[in-house]
């Protein structure tokens, strides 16, 4: 398992006194059909953008909140990634965004007849929040409202 | 960061009658943010579904995750742990 040991000594000690923001009343959806059935899409944290698309902010303080919409048809190799945070290591998802946005993966489990789709399109943000309050009550509801009224029933959320 | 961000999504996206799950690559944050379903897996930080360039490997983080959604017996919230079969 990742580790906090992984982090330099600065960001272990704000790790330390970090508070994290507890879910109350914790939501929890009741699945109503078999995953053959099931739309999916992706959210991932990785800061990934699509070819003519805004950057993240890198310098927007408490971390750009803002999220990109990534095409299930989109050209992996043409993603850029602007995630901000120098404390893990880049490379892995750089050599293959799949690790981050599984895109082939899941497209792959619709051939198989694992899920039923996958949607037409996934959300992007980049995860270094450390300021979540317009997370929160902005980008995240108006996040969710989009795979509603696309019809998503089961959504991976994939961090870096 | 990352670990609550993608949380924190996860229960907007729930609230919209979305089933949701999500990685988690440290344990204090998935234990004080409480995501509705969290599969914390073994991996360091930036390799979430193992290791790159590897299907098969990706394939089992991600058929982890769908059993938990596929699993009635879950309650939120609901963290369970990744155990690779390799």
């Amino acid at each position: 398992m990742a580790d906090m040991n992984e982090f330099s000594l600065p960001v272990r000690l704000f790790l330390a006194a970090y508070p994290w923001r507890r879910i109350n009343p914790v939501p929890f959806a009741a699945s109503r059909k078999p995953l053959k059935d099931c739309r999916l899409a992706l959210v991932s944290s990785a800061g990934l953008v699509a070819p003519g698309q805004t950057p993240f902010d890198e310098d927007f303080r408490g971390g750009d909140f803002s999220y990109r919409e990534i095409p299930n048809d989109t050209d992996l190799s043409l993603l850029q990634e602007f995630h901000r945070s120098d404390s893990f290591d880049h490379s892995g998802l750089k050599q293959d965004p799949n690790l981050v946005l599984p895109i082939d993966r899941v497209n792959e489990l619709v051939t198989r007849g694992r899920i039923g789709s996958v949607n037409h399109r996934h959300l992007s943000f980049m995860g270094s929040i450390t300021a979540p309050g317009r997370l929160m009550k902005e980008s995240a509801p108006a996040a969710a409202r989009v795979l509603a009224s696309d019809g998503v029933d089961v959504a991976l959320l994939v961090p870096v | 960061m990352c670990n609550q961000t993608v949380s924190l999504i996860s229960a907007e996206v729930e609230r919209n009658g979305i089933c949701t799950v999500v990685i988690q690559l440290l344990r204090e944050p998935a234990v004080k943010v409480r995501p509705p379903r969290a599969l914390l897996v073994p991996f360091r930080h930036g390799y979430p579904l193992d290791a790159p360039e590897a299907p098969d490997r990706q394939h089992q983080v991600i058929e982890a995750c769908l059993q938990m959604l596929e699993s009635a017996a879950l309650t939120a919230p609901a963290l369970r742990e990744y155990k690779a079969s390799y």
